[in-house]
């Protein structure tokens, strides 16, 4: 295990695959500025500063990647996907199909997105799941360094164009990497991150930690609560939060991107369709409000959900059952 | 030395020092480790410039480098300040942060830091002046980097400002830096005028360093707009003085040309022309300066000193009042 930042296992990813594979390259507004050492290691022709222009920097990795390389483009903020979106969403995500399968996309679209730096709605927007929405896509979120080194290498492996989404105020946060260039996480498996039988937490990103803070807090009034990270969004890992809810029978999921027709509202569906006779409380989403992302500290820090509210809605499902059991610890 | 019998050339002299210093103080603000600005250091005859040439009933467009347009239209340093701060006294009530300030009651709209957000909203903005929108005549002036020239939307929205005819003036404030990438790597060297002369546009490349130049350019585009109600463009060749945004250590910048570009540095051209004339002596100069830095000093204790905006109103202005613009 190596300590490092999430910043410097994203880099480490990129360096790595692209010493395995030649046909990996990287492209992007800026990347050989900030990634020197990649361009000196791998050349002008593999790490590519680009014209300001995502529509065509998308285009060219949807290009590219159906002719034989594996393209990483960098998009910066994931608000400038949408210059991108007719090559990721109409492109990458459709041509597979519509070709009858004869194209494969392996390319991968790194952006930054999240609150805690004030920069306001143009370059701060969660808005992941819309690219959850299109077919063909696929769609990940980590919210640890191992995770963030081993589905970004995972990623660029895939044949499938993914949307690889790094929450801004996690960069410079650091955890245990595994050692080696064979570390992989395969996407669309979420993990435990701490286990409980009384409620399940589903999130992805930084508000990964809001749960587990809400869990610290929940653990000392006598309340387990089994904390998970889905990291890949799509492909959904439906197994594991299905296995969770069906011990707890409570589902909260926090997200800070706003609530309709997100992955909270997906994640809900997902319950009340498959695990209906186990819910002994309705589903609760804590999320981002249907409003653009402000600047000013104060509105962006009410945006977001919090370990309390979360501690709060908990306390609200479990009312009943906590009452219980306080009588039975006084007996 | 008062604003009242400050001949035009002074004036714009004084408005430049009132752009750096509102700049260079949120920079060293910033240093603290607030959220940093992009600057326009070095670009300030650009703004003064050619906002100097417009009229009450103009519109114009900026993008995230935009104190310098927004001071060169009068806008208040301290609700600038404020908004930048993200307090409740800005222009946008604490909600653009310093990347997307319009200012409607100054006719700035639709700031957008989406790189060409810009470009694609100022053909409307003209077409609907053109369409009897606002006070007649007015025409719409969109500010826009070099970087904004790579977009496809660049050639779209002067595509279509030619066959409408729309009273429109680009301005390319050509400051050869796209962020952490040199013009040089992005397009041919003369491009963005070839481009634009090649969708029909009359082009004028300025020396955007010489206020003066600057001036008398934008004069001349603006007049020949209002004649016969079509498009003009100005590139505007300056260079990015200061880091992207900040901070920044510009480690990735040629020392000399940077060193080149700093030695033409518009405030001190200006000075030195005015200095040269007689217009101005070094006292007086010493002067100016205070002054915009005491006008400066004040804004800076007006945005500290202004309200956070109240967390339960997030969600307003998210949604129009239904009626309430009707
Ligand atoms: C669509 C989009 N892509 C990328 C960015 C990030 N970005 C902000 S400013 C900038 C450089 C813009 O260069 P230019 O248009 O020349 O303007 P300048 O910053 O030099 O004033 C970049 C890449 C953005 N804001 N929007
Ligand atoms: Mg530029």
């Amino acid at each position: 295990m190596t300590r490092m930042t999430i910043e410097q296992a994203i880099h480490q990813a990129l360096a790595e695959e692209m010493r395995r594979d030649e046909r990996v390259f990287l492209m992007g507004e800026g990347v050989a500025t900030k990634r020197r050492d990649l361009m000196q290691d791998f050349g002008a022709a593999r790490v590519r500063n680009t014209p300001l222009a995502e529509a065509i920097i998308a285009g060219t990795a949807v290009g590219a990647a159906a002719s034989g390389l594996r393209p990483v483009v960098d998009l910066l903020f994931a608000p400038f996907l949408t210059y991108a979106m007719d090559a990721l969403v109409n492109s990458a995500g459709k041509l597979r199909y519509l070709s009858g399968g004869q194209f494969d996309f392996p390319l991968v679209a790194l952006s930054m997105t999240g609150s805690g730096w004030c920069v306001g709605a143009q370059h701060n927007h969660n808005l992941e799941a819309m690219f959850v929405h299109a077919p063909g896509l696929k769609v990940v979120m980590p919210s640890t360094a191992a995770d963030f080194k081993g589905l970004l290498k995972a990623a660029i492996r895939d044949d499938n164009p993914v949307l690889f989404f790094t929450d801004l105020a996690l960069l410079h946060q650091e955890g245990e990497v595994p050692d080696g260039a064979d570390h992989l996480v395969p996407l669309g498996q979420a993990v435990v991150r701490r286990v409980g039988a009384d409620v399940t937490l589903v999130s992805y990103a930084k508000t990964v930690g809001v749960c587990l803070q809400a869990a610290e807090q929940l653990q000392a009034q006598g309340i387990a609560a089994e904390v998970i990270d889905l990291r890949t969004l799509k492909p959904l890992d439906e197994t594991t939060v299905l296995r969770s809810l069906r011990k707890t029978g409570r589902l909260v999921v926090v997200t800070e991107a706003s609530g309709l027709c997100g992955m909270a509202a997906e994640l809900a569906a997902l319950a009340v369709t498959r695990a209906f006779d186990a819910l002994r409380a309705p589903v609760v989403r804590l999320t981002g409000p249907d409003a653009p992302g402000a600047s000013s500290w104060v509105l962006e820090q009410a945006a977001l959900p919090t370990a309390e509210a979360v501690v709060e809605a908990v306390q609200g499902m479990l009312g009943d059952a906590v009452v219980v059991r306080e009588a039975l610890a006084t007996t | 030395m008062s604003a009242v019998g400050m001949t035009d050339t002074l004036c714009r002299l004084e408005a430049m020092l009132l752009i750096r210093a509102y700049e260079e103080t949120l920079v060293e603000f910033q240093r603290g480790g607030a959220p940093g600005t992009c600057t326009s250091v070095g670009q300030e005859a650009c703004a003064v410039g050619v906002v100097g040439a417009l009229e009450s009933r103009d519109r114009i467009l900026t993008n995230h480098r935009s104190a310098a347009h927004l001071i060169a239209r009068g806008a208040d340093p301290g609700r600038l300040m404020a908004e930048v701060l993200g307090r409740v006294d800005g222009y946008c009530g604490g909600r653009s942060g310093s990347l997307h300030i319009s200012a409607k009651e100054l006719g700035v709209v639709l700031t957008s830091t989406i790189v060409g957000g810009e470009l694609s909203m100022a053909p409307g903005v003209a077409l609907a002046q053109k369409m009897g929108q606002g006070e007649p005549g007015g025409i719409t002036t969109v500010f826009f980097g070099d970087g904004a020239a790579c977009e496809g939307i660049f050639h779209e929205s002067l595509n279509l400002a030619v066959q409408w005819q729309l009273p429109l003036l680009f301005v390319c404030e050509n400051n050869d830096w796209q962020a952490f990438v040199h013009r040089r790597e992005t397009m041919p060297d003369n491009a963005i005028a070839d481009w634009a002369a090649g969708h029909g546009l009359p082009v004028a490349t300025v020396d955007g360093n010489d206020v003066e130049a600057v001036h008398a350019a934008a004069l001349e585009a603006v007049a020949a707009i209002r004649a016969d109600g079509r498009p003009r463009f100005l590139e505007l060749v300056t260079y990015r003085l200061r880091g992207h945004f900040e901070p920044d250590d510009q480690a990735y910048v040629d020392a000399d040309e940077l060193a080149r570009w700093q030695a033409r540095d518009p405030l001190q051209s200006q000075a030195d022309r005015l200095l040269a004339q007689g217009a101005l002596d070094a006292d007086e100069f010493a002067q100016l300066r205070e002054q915009a830095a005491a006008r400066i000093e004040a804004a800076m204790v007006f945005a500290q000193a202004s309200a956070w905006p109240d967390p339960r109103t997030l969600t307003h202005h998210v949604y129009a009042e239904q009626g309430a613009h009707s």
